[in-house]
């Protein structure tokens, strides 16, 4: 806190400048417009001074980091001790085709892998149900069994990488694969590490993969939860992601308020499946989006360390400091790429990385400027990477720990989004939980609402969009994009079709049974999984007995 | 024309969940005074076509960011040819190559509005463009 005689002079200064220095500029110039907002439309002033943060007190709210609540981020050393791990999402076509994609990134020096599965593995559909026409490594790597899943981590160590697995109502299936793997190459569970994105809650706030109703979905999220708690000590299994959330139009602060709310919802469901706050809370992890407006990112990640934090201690009981650290992946804001002038993209995820890394990440993705038209090319992955590379030994962002603390503007405005962030927890506790929020759309109307509210301002000039509504220009149209070839689909059902030949279709019957039976139960359905793509079921076989039992999603729309 | 509103079909094809331009322009298209239906996710062109004929639909609007459109949108215009439905404008959105455009306007598809395009011009190409 700041002394009070210093205050007053600081308030007097201000006075003092307004009415003479500022004034007097202000009398032959006025200023570029009459109000200036962040990208999430937050009001911004000309100057912030001590007067903004004087009600702040530095040992309660910001501390010192590795310690509550974290602000300042949750490692003591930050990237003094190790830069972040640089973890690029790749996958398309099939588990060949990303297989060397992975292994080219590998020896880039890329640091960890994260798996993008496409949709119908996704929406726990096989490559040769109808549904999955058209879409077979479109937009990620096609994956049905164990048998795709061998080759898409061939001779890649997994007791040497850690791997990111973007999935979620399917996600017990896919960790039972990627265990029963760890298993062939005789790699123990507690040495594997790795994280299982496994949230469906946003899913059907705003991604659109889910498969099951919330409630057996719930039951499997926990399930998986459960079981790495007591067999992969090492594995993330939940990443409650407000990615997608800030894709669909969020607010930063709705992006982080929401993720929250999501997060509470989890650790509720846990305890109720009676479990202790600090045997699981220590492996939850987050997802978040970084947009081009640098200090406003780095106000989110902190104000959302520290409502964490908080939320965990106070409203939780948690006493593990493991359980009270807000830990995350960032990716770079996909819909802030521009489809006009692609190359301008580079210098926009330029930004948003120096953002993401100055807030605190423990990993980040950098998108490829070309993905506004196209998968990324095998060149535009390279420039991504080396963006992280530059940032991590050239930029001096990771000499000194949280660099931005202590600004008048960075600490007002985590303040500001904390109390945002704390109006939404607020609202939606009054409703009923966030289960209940999703049910009536409150969650997606307040999203949609943030979105429409955007394209207006970017219509109307209001908000420069440099390539979109300002320095506009004809351009030839793009040439050399990445396309998976059509015929994939049929490649992969004739694979199918001879896996189910093959397998021992005793064993696998009995295997899926179990699985019916133990579903049916309380038990938790993790080895009976593990053992059902041992035994060579499908990612499709496995769902629609859980179909059969569990019924489909249909939400309701809220448009 | 004045006193009859536009109805229109807004549908994202697909397994692809990405629908924040699906979402958004349903409500620009509603404020724009045309009857809008969203079909929700997950759509077969079936289930889209069918859409069409029971509403009985001027416009369809197709969203495609997955990179599936030429596979779902000649399907389309296959099966609205096959109901007769030849009277439907059909535009679509999203991320779509330009080079995949003339292809698509070949199967008749009616324009292709890329990522970046004001909601406005949507509006008016629809309203100068449709057909009943």
């Amino acid at each position: 806190m700041i002394d009070k005689k210093e205050l007053e002079q600081v308030k007097k200064g201000k006075a003092n400048w307004e009415a003479g220095t500022l004034g007097k500029t202000l009398s032959k110039q006025g200023e570029r417009r009459e109000v200036f907002t962040s990208i999430s439309g937050i009001p911004i002033e000309r100057l912030y001074t001590p007067e903004d943060v004087k009600d702040l007190d530095y040992g309660k709210e910001i501390s010192f980091p590795g310690e509550y609540p974290y602000t300042r981020g949750v490692q003591p050393t930050m990237y003094r001790g190790r830069f972040w791990t640089m973890r690029q999402y790749a996958g398309f076509g099939s588990a060949k085709d990303t297989n060397a994609r992975y292994r080219y990134l590998l020896e880039q020096g890329q640091t960890g892998l994260s798996v993008a599965f496409h949709l119908p593995t996704q929406a726990g559909y096989d490559s040769d149900h109808p549904l999955s026409m058209g879409e077979v490594g479109k937009v990620g790597a096609a994956i049905d069994s164990i048998d795709d899943m061998r080759v898409l981590f061939d001779q890649i160590p997994l007791d040497k990488v850690t791997t990111s697995m973007t999935i979620n109502a399917a996600a017990t299936v896919l960790l039972a694969m990627y265990l029963s793997l760890a298993e062939e190459q005789g790699v123990p569970f507690d040495k594997i590490g790795g994280t299982i994105q496994n949230d469906v809650l946003k899913e059907i706030i705003c991604r659109g993969q889910y498969i099951f109703p919330p409630k057996p979905t719930m039951r499997l999220t926990t399930d998986l939860i459960t079981y790495c708690q007591k067999n992969v000590p090492r594995w993330n299994s939940i990443s409650v992601s407000g990615y997608h959330i800030r894709e669909s139009g969020s607010t930063a602060s709705q992006e982080m308020a929401f993720t929250i709310a999501d997060g509470i919802a989890y650790v509720q469901a846990c305890i109720d499946a009676g479990m202790d706050v600090d045997d699981f809370a220590p492996r939850l992890s987050f997802f978040f989006n970084v947009f081009t407006n640098v200090c406003e990112e780095v106000a989110k990640f902190r104000a959302g360390r520290r409502y964490w934090a908080k939320v965990m201690k106070e409203r939780f009981g948690a006493k593990n400091p493991a359980s009270q650290m807000m830990r995350y992946h960032v990716q770079t804001g996909g819909v802030t790429l521009t489809y006009q002038q692609v190359l301008n993209n580079i210098v926009r995820v330029g930004l948003q990385t120096y953002a993401a890394v100055v807030g605190g990440c423990q990993s980040l993705h950098t998108d490829s400027y070309d993905e506004a038209l196209c998968l990324p090319t095998q060149g535009a992955v390279l420039v991504a990477l080396r963006t992280q590379q530059m940032v991590a030994e050239e930029s001096g962002a990771c000499d000194t720990i949280d660099p931005f603390a202590g600004s008048y503007y960075v600490e007002a405005l985590t303040d500001q989004i904390e109390a945002e962030i704390d109006q939404y927890i607020k609202k939606i506790d009054e409703m009923g939980g966030t289960l209940v929020a999703i049910d009536e759309g409150y969650i997606q109307k307040e999203i949609q609402n943030s979105a429409y509210i955007f394209q207006k301002e970017i219509e109307s000039g209001e908000r420069a969009y440099v390539g979109v509504n300002k320095y506009i220009m004809e351009e030839p149209p793009a040439t050399g994009l990445l396309k998976v070839d059509m015929a994939l689909g049929e490649i992969e059902a004739a694979k199918l079709k001879k896996l189910r030949a093959e397998r021992d279709n005793a064993a696998w019957q009995k295997a899926l049974d179990n699985l019916r039976e133990v579903s049916k139960t309380d038990e938790n359905v993790m080895p009976a999984v593990i053992e059902a793509v041992k035994a060579k079921a499908t990612v499709g076989e496995v769902c629609d007995v859980w179909r059969e039992l569990f019924g489909e999603y249909r939400p309701k729309e809220f448009v | 024309m004045a006193d009859k509103k536009i109805k229109i079909i807004v549908a994202k094809p697909g397994l692809d969940g990405h629908d924040r331009g699906a979402k958004l322009l349903s409500r620009i298209f509603a404020e724009a005074g045309m009857e809008v239906v969203y079909t929700g996710l997950r759509q077969t062109p079936e289930m889209i076509v069918e859409a069409a004929l029971q509403e009985d639909a001027d416009v369809i609007g197709l969203s495609s960011l997955s990179g599936v459109h030429n596979h779902f949108f000649p399907k389309v215009m296959e099966l609205l040819k096959e109901k007769k439905l030849d009277d439907v404008l059909v535009v679509g959105g999203g991320i779509i190559p330009l080079e995949d455009i003339p292809g698509l306007k070949e199967v008749g598809i009616s324009e292709i509005f890329g990522p970046g395009t004001p909601t406005p011009t949507i509006v008016d190409y629809i309203t100068n463009n449709v057909r009943s």
